[in-house]
């Protein structure tokens, strides 16, 4: 079996592969580094994406020896000293996440995006994420949070932290809310 | 993550923008998804699947795959025959309702391509991969039945021969019968006009983003099954039926779950599999679907044909609406299939006050993957033909379609009012929800610029598309349910336990996949007992944790779940005020309680909840007949559904060249009732209405004439991505629900329930000038594009006969029908 050194979330790992075996494949059942998850099996829906050498790829149209002596960031290596990443911070901040499944793809794929296009009109974010199916959240929320993280990104922003509760997130919906009271019943 | 700690009673917790507490996990990949589950000597399970649609199973042969390396078993449905039972189906919406045994796996016959007929238990995924290719079948082809029509015909090829017919069940409803209004028939007879559609619901699949997941982990004779699922607690209880084993030596948890829609509301085939692998074996048996695996096999949603007649004066009021019903039950029943047309029975006639109404359905078995609920289950089907048809009359009439609305929807002033298929809606109000629609969408301006493209015969058509709509959520009440034949109850359960700290620990019965309960419960528990947001815990999905529910479907969890944990908190604070007034020595009388303390009106003497609590858990001086800890549980049962409702209104361009069509705006007002967290509420309407704009536009679950599934991936399965939807602009308005304390109704299926009618009415009066009067979903371009030239050939014909251009065809057929084919 082909043995493999890859340096994962800024460990080094040397391990035998089978030819055969996807990066997916490798992060998850050899490493156990489950926070990459697998949604389809036509690289179609992004729920894999990681960086190789800082670019996004669908770790399952990639194999484990083609990483051999390459450098794999997942979602699980982003979060430094405890710290989120300002991506990951967006998404939380801007509810860009429903059931979480697309989630780890969806934020590996916008770093990608933003180190391609740093401040990307909602077009360009939309058209970034093309590749990267969700389910839950019908996206707007999603365009939000990468267009957040990019400001919070450029050079000289503020380091990232929690934004108080007080702040609503940024959204488009008028939150006029009229309220018609019918004289509910109270049990 | 760092959190701000809160304090308690700062600012109210409902309708307050709370981000979530679920989150922290799911951005850093530390999710407890099933499939990133590992347990000492686990096995892997993979499933062998039919490639045929109907056919005998002659010969299997296992040998060399049960020698292959790493195998622990291969195994047949013959094999499994005497332990599988057969799939539950909880609801028999008639007495004369034919039933199927609907096995795990396939035994001897199989009836949809995809049908699990043998699997694989191996020591690695990719060994029992391996292993299924050496298993060896001979298949003797039957005749697959795809046509729901035909498939009812006397001499059709029978699904399940033993049954002697295709037909499931036939169930009806009749206003006149019913004694709710007049007789459909007579309105019909009567009619100054009347319009005939027919409409065909396309098979949708749930398609959820985790693939579903099973782990059994046998252990002496208690069984934890962890599962990707929507019904833990349903689950449950039908193994242990479907099986024969004791309910209490079962164990199910749902994990993180990645989605559902209906999808996960299942006691699955390969849920029953693996239970009996570990079983047989002793040993944790693990499965994980591949996204073909989905397609074909997970239960497919809609596929309905919808006949539906409307009567009306020429002013625009309505008179009759009668609905005949075909609907595709594939080829076994699952938990809820039957009953999911009749969810929409009891909803065609929506907002209107229509007098008369007659509604039948006859659910058919073919040779496909078999449907169950899909997000919303019955009553998008049931809102996209009534506003269809509300459009088609407007045309007829040449009224504008929202005035046509206003003219027979309920006033906000008429409110409870019995609806002609007999349910009380108990408040709403449509006016508002469209004034602020209107308001915030342009309606006049694009209509200018509509007429001003058409006068200049642009290639690129604008229309504008109308949906108010209502949905009957809340599931519960169960005596309703009773009624309608459900299997089960609708009530939800919870209990509050004040821990000796002082922390707060809620359980639930419901069991989220993405829907933010542990934030909204926590919302909820912490206003209503004072304490603070980040004190309270919320634990869902493990019927050992949690041992009663209902679980999650319908948009029952708020308004069933979360009232049932508002009843128990005020339990717990009746029961601390009891021990407070003892503790004090004073009356109950004298105390009042606010922010988490008990206080002994005028003076400065008081105590708070954790003393209480502490006070409890010690018990070395508690009054009288008062049980040991702050804890308390309670049951709810709602006297009636709750019925969100509200307005869409979408602007398209239709290129009339390429059949492409783009939504330039979309907006929605959305009455859900009272809101606990405006920002959760905002994202279940973006995600509903991207999953209804996707069944306008993208999602169709294609069949070939030999009843292979052609859209099994991705590739063919078109899911929308961020590119193809636009930004919606989403309002609300808040009626109270008068069915619970809080006026809760329900805000999961809204979009989904509101926003195809709304695209497709869209599409269609971008063309209605051209003589298109209906396009069949998905509005694909090709069908677009066949919309548009069917029409201009046929208004060329009509043109020389003397007619004008854009001659209507209302009255008529489904003049898509003819235009048929698949993209
Ligand atoms: S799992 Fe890799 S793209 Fe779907
Ligand atoms: S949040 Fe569920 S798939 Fe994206």
């Amino acid at each position: 079996m082909p043995r493999i050194t890859v340096n994962v979330d800024g460990t080094a790992y040397t391990d035998e592969v089978q030819p055969r075996t996807l990066l997916v494949q490798y992060l998850r059942e050899q490493l156990g580094k489950v926070g990459t998850v697998v949604g389809c099996d036509t690289s179609n829906c992004g729920a894999c994406t990681v960086h190789l050498d800082g670019h996004s790829v669908k770790s399952c149209s990639v194999l484990a020896v083609q990483a051999d002596g390459h450098e794999v960031t997942t979602i699980e290596g982003l979060a430094r000293d405890g710290q989120l990443h300002p991506m990951q911070q967006a998404f939380h901040d801007n509810h860009a996440l429903q059931c979480g499944f697309c989630t780890p793809g969806m934020i590996m794929q916008s770093l990608d995006l933003l180190a391609d296009t740093p401040e990307p009109d909602e077009q360009q974010v939309r058209e970034g994420l093309e590749g990267n199916l969700c389910r839950c959240t019908g996206y707007q929320n999603i365009v939000r949070a990468v267009q957040d993280a990019s400001r919070r990104m450029q050079p000289g922003a503020a380091p990232p932290m929690e934004q108080s509760e007080q702040t609503p997130a940024p959204r488009t919906s008028t939150e006029q809310v009229r309220t018609q009271a019918t004289g509910g019943h109270q049990s | 993550m760092t959190a701000t700690p809160t304090t308690p009673g700062a600012e109210p917790e409902l309708g307050r923008a709370r981000k979530r507490k679920e989150d922290a996990r799911l951005i850093t990949g530390s999710t407890r998804w099933t499939d990133n589950m590992t347990l000492p000597g686990m096995l892997h399970l993979a499933v062998l699947r039919s490639p045929v649609a109907h056919a005998r199973i002659t010969a299997i042969d296992t040998a060399e795959a049960r020698r292959m390396s790493g195998v622990h078993a291969a195994l047949t449905g013959r094999d499994l025959a005497d332990e599988q039972g057969s799939l539950p189906c909880a609801w028999p919406i008639t007495e004369d309702m034919k039933a199927p045994q609907a096995p795990s796996m396939a035994v001897d016959e199989v009836r949809f391509a995809g049908e699990a007929v043998a699997v694989v238990a191996a020591r690695s995924a990719a060994e029992a991969r391996d292993a299924l290719d050496t298993i060896d079948i001979d298949y003797e082809d039957l005749p697959a039945v795809l046509d729901m029509e035909s498939a009812l015909d006397g001499d059709s090829p029978l699904v399940h021969s033993e049954l002697g017919t295709n037909r499931n069940a036939t169930w009806t409803f009749d206003s006149a019968e019913a004694g709710t209004g007049g007789d459909v028939e007579q309105a019909l007879a009567e009619a100054e006009v009347r319009v005939e559609r027919t409409f065909r619901q396309q098979r949708l699949i749930p398609a959820f983003m985790e693939p579903r997941s099973v782990l059994v982990d046998p252990t002496g004779e208690q069984f934890t099954m962890y599962s990707a699922t929507q019904v833990p607690h349903i689950l449950r209880t039908m193994l242990a039926m479907t099986l024969g084993v004791a309910e209490q030596k079962i164990r199910v948890i749902a994990p993180d779950v990645g989605g559902g829609f209906g999808g996960k509301l299942q006691v699955t085939p390969e849920e029953v599999i693996a239970f009996l692998l570990a079983q047989r074996l002793g040993r944790p048996v693990k499965w994980t679907e591949t996204r073909s695996e989905t397609m074909v096999s997970g239960h497919h949603g809609r596929d309905q044909v919808q006949k539906l007649a409307l009567s009306a004066r020429r002013d625009g009021t309505v008179t009759g609406l009668k609905v005949e019903l075909l609907a595709d039950m594939g080829a076994y029943l699952r938990l809820v299939t039957p009953g999911v047309p009749i969810l929409g029975g009891l909803m065609f006639n929506s907002i209107y006050k229509f007098p008369a109404y007659h509604f039948s359905c006859t659910n058919v078995f073919t040779t496909k993957t078999p449907t169950d609920a899909y997000r919303g289950a019955g009553r998008p089907e049931a809102t996209f033909a009534i506003e269809r048809m509300m459009d088609e009359l407007a045309a007829e009439l040449d009224m504008d379609p929202l005035e046509l609305r206003r003219k027979n929807w309920i006033g906000h002033d008429e409110f409870p009012f019995t609806t002609v298929a007999g349910l009380t809606y108990d408040s709403g109000d449509y006016e508002a929800a469209t004034d602020r629609a209107l308001e915030l969408f342009d309606y006049r301006q694009l209509r200018a610029e509509q007429q001003r493209r058409r006068q200049q015969g642009d290639a690129v058509q604008l229309g504008i598309g109308v949906s108010t709509f209502t949905e009957m959520c809340g599931l519960a009440p169960s005596r309703v349910l009773g009624s309608l034949s459900y299997g089960a109850g609708g009530w939800e359960h919870a209990q509050i336990r004040v821990l000796p700290t002082g922390k707060v620990e809620v359980v639930t019965g419901v069991s989220p996949h993405g829907q933010g309960h542990v934030t909204a419960w926590s919302q909820i528990v912490a206003e209503r007992l004072g304490v603070s947001f980040d004190d309270v815990e919320v634990l869902h999905g493990d019927t050992q944790s949690s041992p009663r529910g209902m679980d999650t479907y319908g948009s029952r969890s708020l308004a069933v779940g979360g009232i049932a944990a508002v009843q128990a908190t005020d339990k717990v604070i009746e029961k601390a005020k009891t021990i407070a007034a003892h503790m004090l020595e004073c009356s109950e009388d004298d105390l009042e309680f606010s922010g988490g303390r008990f206080g002994v009106r005028g003076t400065d003497q008081g105590t708070g909840l954790a003393d209480i609590a502490l006070a409890a858990f010690a018990a070395h001086d508690l009054p009288e007949g008062v049980e040991p800890n702050l804890d308390a549980e309670a049951s709810f049962d709602p006297e009636n559904f709750s019925f969100p409702h509200g307005t869409h209104l979408c602007a398209t361009e239709v290129d009339t060249e390429t059949g492409a069509v783009r939504i330039r705006s979309y907006v929605c007002v959305d009455d859900v009732g009272t809101v606990v967290n405006p920002l959760i509420v905002e994202g279940q309407v973006h995600g509903g209405l991207a999953q209804g704009i996707a069944q306008a536009l993208y999602e169709d679950a294609v069949y070939d004439e030999d009843g292979t599934l052609t859209t099994a991936t991705f590739a063919d399965y078109l899911v929308p991505s961020a590119a193809d939807l636009p930004d919606f602009t989403t309002d609300r308005t808040e009626t109270r629900a008068t069915s619970n304390p809080l006026g809760v109704k329900g805000v999961g299926e809204a979009g989904t329930i509101a926003s195809t009618p709304a695209v497709v009415n869209a599409v269609v009066d971008a063309l209605r000038h051209l003589g298109v009067d209906d396009v069949e979903m998905p509005c694909s371009p090709q069908r677009v594009w066949r919309a548009v030239t069917g029409a201009r050939g046929s208004s060329a014909v009509a043109a020389e006969a003397g007619g004008g251009l854009g001659s209507m065809n209302t009255g008529g057929g489904f003049a898509a029908g003819s235009q048929g084919g698949s993209r």
